[in-house]
């Protein structure tokens, strides 16, 4: 980054951070945290030109500038307004943005199938994490969905274009990535359709980006679909030498198994940056070497997206502590094979066999002891009539 | 009063050059090209013009933002794609007064700097092309386009370039787009198109009319111009009136004249056809809110309403409406509000290009629940939904798609909503009408106002 740019400051709910001239709101809230971030469905930093489509990033500015104070007469795509010296922006502070934010998740859904139980994104669907976060829980949409039907559009790749939210970023892979775009948007309005021309295949070392990409299950791997769900799957870093690409993905494995290979991604999703470049990984790497022995594995990735693939890998969580002692008023409770000491085990003087039931702690306490308490418990007594035969 | 515009549209043969240029055509150009560039712009800056298309931002300060970088071209782009229902003016302009707007393109183009002009033209206006076209080549065997232009050093050409069909790409920055051979979508300002435009350079995108404008101001000087009108509302404006009044047409107005006498004189559209009583009229084109009579004619604070742009959009959109792009549509007691917001509705839908999200969804959603109204199957919620609807696509878009496919149905809501409700508890009858709902109109006692 060009470090001679003069820091400017902006306001983000309240918390106000310094950042380089031309940077856009949004990621000058990604560099505050997570709390602060707009969510994007298009934006990928990793793109050139890419957002402004999907407007979940919509964000208040309550003041322009110092310059000119203004509010802005509209919400504005975060993804693409660059800040000013002195801006104050309203993201979940502002009543206006989430009810537009709302509105936007109703829009981006009442089209889409809600076929998750069987898409192979799900789990790492920026949809659903949008969907859980800001949407309601209902729709009132009472129409058909659009739907079309599925086509594969090359060997790895398939279109389930009934998936999509047209945030175009595949189209921009192809054109940044790739040497040849041979994919793009045909129609339009609601009906536009992501297609090759004449269902021409999409034959390039780079086009598995897509899938990468792609924030919903509209592009899948065709040599991972319906293999796993990926919140069985563990990712673990590992590179390997490709004269093609920078080598370093993300296995995605259970048990000795590959089952797919992703680039890395970083928190917001996207592809993470390795030495200064962005780290997007070539169709070899990605279809090709699905066995562990074609890697040198790193290690365990870290995951800290708030999605559901994050759940249960390496997290070490705080347990809370335990109300038992708490709800039993201090008593210790009654466990069972309450064994205390091992010469009780060792040298029992109980035949367990004859017991009815399971041994408890009863069973090897003291028979003075244990009327006491049986006065209280029938079903504790019974045991000790037990004891009192033998 | 004097007409500026349509003054000599009578005179037989004026699309020629020969005629157009004994009725005292093409003097402005002489002017102009005596005059330096930023006094010209200074003169349209003077006329207080405003843009015509439909947003009325002033002419001469989005003329002064144009970037003037060293090395790189700048562009006039003249935006002819008037494909909004009920606007028909700049078709009239360019059909009958060809040469009137190839002189005010060599003016505005020597005030801009800019030696290449475009007319991007909708598609469907075909039979204009060919008139522009020949109408250049007449120009340019006059001296007026070419190299050297009169002598005066300027080089000016102008070429018409065909839409293939699209409203969206009326959008200035989706016109570029398509200017440039890619799929019309409009641009992510900024950075405006004064800044960056058609292939990165700085580019001004003017309405016909506006352009129009120039010749008038540059002939009789822009002190004279801002003379001609009222407050901020200067010069004279073309509306095209439409619907049910006994003279449909394009009419010149200076912005004077009050609604009541512009839907009435004869002068002007003649009354409402076949002695029916007005409802509702849309005031500037199918995206600006419609306003019932009662509203129409008088502003909420009870003041007559005139034909211009303060007076029209007096009240903001709870009472008021716009301007526009002066398409008049007027509608008689015999009109179904909820049939005519679906056919609205209809067309954004099918014209949405699809880019952002809250418009894409949006647009189509309004087009399904007004339709299930329309055939006597909607419910009460479905009101509150389609204002909800409208609500989250207002504001939230790229482009000002999105605030005109909702405009008109929170208007018809706002103003209207009892006859939505008619067709939800009246399901048969809506069904089986032949049109309108003329009883209907009687119940309401919707005002009459002669």
């Amino acid at each position: 980054m060009a470090d001679e740019k003069p820091l400017i400051k902006i306001t983000i709910d309240g918390i106000t951070i310094q950042v380089p001239e031309g940077t856009s709101i949004l990621n000058a809230a990604r560099m505050i945290g997570p709390e602060v971030a707009p969510p994007t469905m298009c934006y990928y930093s990793k793109l050139q030109d890419s957002g402004g489509k999907c407007r979940t990033c919509l964000v208040e500015v309550s003041a322009g500038s110092t310059k000119d104070p203004r509010p802005m007469p509209k919400l504005v795509a975060s993804c693409r307004t660059n800040v000013m010296d002195g801006m104050v922006v309203k993201n979940t502070t502002s009543e206006k943005t989430l009810d537009a934010r709302k509105g936007v998740v109703e829009f981006l859904l009442i089209n889409h199938p809600l076929d998750c139980p069987i898409c192979d994104q799900a789990g790492e669907c920026y949809l659903q994490d949008l969907s859980y976060g800001h949407g309601d829980g209902f729709t009132r949409y009472e129409f058909k969905r659009r739907t079309f039907v599925r086509e594969d559009i090359g060997p790895y790749i398939q279109l389930h274009m009934t998936r999509c939210i047209l945030c175009y970023r595949c189209v921009y892979v192809a054109n940044q990535l790739t040497d040849n775009r041979v994919h793009g948007i045909l129609d339009r309005g609601d009906q536009s359709d992501i297609s090759t021309y004449i269902s021409r295949a999409i034959d390039n070392d780079f086009s598995g980006n897509m899938i990468d990409v792609c924030p919903v299950g509209a592009l899948t791997d065709r040599t991972f679909r319906f293999k796993n769900r990926v919140w069985f799957l563990k990712p673990m870093d590992a590179h390997r030498d490709c004269d093609k690409c920078c080598g370093k993905v993300t296995l995605w494995t259970r048990g000795e198994e590959v089952f797919r290979v992703t680039s890395r991604k970083d928190p917001w999703g996207e592809v993470q940056d390795i030495d200064g470049k962005a780290a997007w990984i070539c169709n070899t790497c990605r279809f090709e070497k699905k066995k562990a022995a074609d890697w040198v594995i790193e290690g365990p990735t870290s995951i800290d997206r708030h999605s559901v693939i994050s759940a249960n890998h390496y997290e070490v969580k705080e347990m809370p502590p335990d109300p038992l002692n708490k709800v039993l008023d201090n008593h210790s409770p009654m466990l069972l094979m309450d064994i205390r000491e091992t010469s009780q085990v060792n040298q029992p003087d109980i035949d367990l066999s004859i017991l009815p039931g399971p041994a408890t702690s009863y069973t090897f306490k003291d028979h003075d002891e244990a009327t006491e308490i049986s006065k209280a418990n029938e079903e504790r007594l019974k045991i000790n009539d037990h004891k009192k035969v033998y | 009063m004097k007409k500026l515009l349509l003054d000599k549209v009578n005179v037989p043969g004026i699309k020629t050059f020969e005629v157009y240029r004994r009725e005292g055509g093409y003097r402005s150009v002489e002017k102009a090209l005596t005059m330096s560039p930023d006094a010209i712009v200074e003169e349209v800056k003077k006329s207080g013009l405003r843009g015509r298309g439909g947003a009325g931002f002033p002419t001469g300060l989005k003329w002064s933002f144009l970037a003037k970088p060293e090395g790189v071209p700048r562009y006039l782009v003249v935006n002819a794609d008037e494909s909004e229902p009920g606007t028909f003016k700049d078709r009239y302009l360019m059909e009958f007064l060809p040469h009137l707007l190839i002189e005010g393109i060599i003016c505005s183009s020597f005030a801009l700097g800019s030696n290449v002009s475009y007319i991007y033209i909708r598609g469907e206006y075909d039979w204009v092309s060919d008139i522009l076209d020949t109408a250049i080549g007449e120009a340019r065997q006059h001296g007026f386009l070419g190299k050297n232009i009169l002598g005066s050093g300027f080089d000016c050409e102008i070429y018409t370039h065909r839409g293939a069909g699209a409203y969206i790409c009326g959008e200035e920055t989706a016109l570029l787009e398509s200017l440039e051979g890619k799929r019309g979508l409009p641009r992510i300002k900024p950075p405006f198109p004064a800044i960056k435009g058609a292939w990165g350079c700085p580019t001004v995108v003017n309405n016909v009319e506006t352009i129009c404008a120039v010749v008038p101001i540059m002939n009789d000087g822009g002190e004279a111009y801002s003379k001609i009108g009222i407050g901020k509302s200067t010069g004279t404006k073309l509306i095209s009136a439409c619907g049910n009044i006994n003279k449909p047409g394009v009419y010149e107005i200076d912005m004077t004249v009050s609604v009541e006498d512009f839907i009435y004189s004869d002068e002007y559209c003649g009354g409402i056809a076949n002695g029916k009583r007005l409802k509702a009229c849309i005031p500037g084109g199918s995206s600006v809110p419609i306003l019932p009579a009662n509203l129409l004619l008088k502003t909420a604070k009870g003041e007559k309403r005139l034909m211009n742009y303060e007076s029209l959009s007096d009240g903001g959109f709870i009472t008021g409406s716009m301007m526009g792009s002066g398409g008049f549509e007027v509608l008689d007691e015999d009109q179904c509000i909820v049939r005519h917001t679906l056919t609205l509705a209809r067309f954004y839908h099918h014209e949405s290009c699809g880019q952002c999200s809250p418009c894409r969804e949006g647009t189509g959603w309004l087009d399904k629940i007004l339709t299930t109204i329309e055939n006597g199957k909607g419910q009460m919620k479905d009101i509150d939904l389609l204002w909800d609807v409208q609500k989250n696509i207002e504001g939230n878009t790229i482009c000002p798609l999105g605030d005109a496919a909702a405009w008109p149905v929170a208007a018809a809501i706002r103003h209207f909503r009892d006859e939505f409700e008619w067709h939800i508890t009246n399901r048969e009858e809506c069904l089986v009408r032949n049109f309108g709902l003329a009883h209907y109109a009687d119940e309401l006692k919707i005002a009459a106002t002669t």
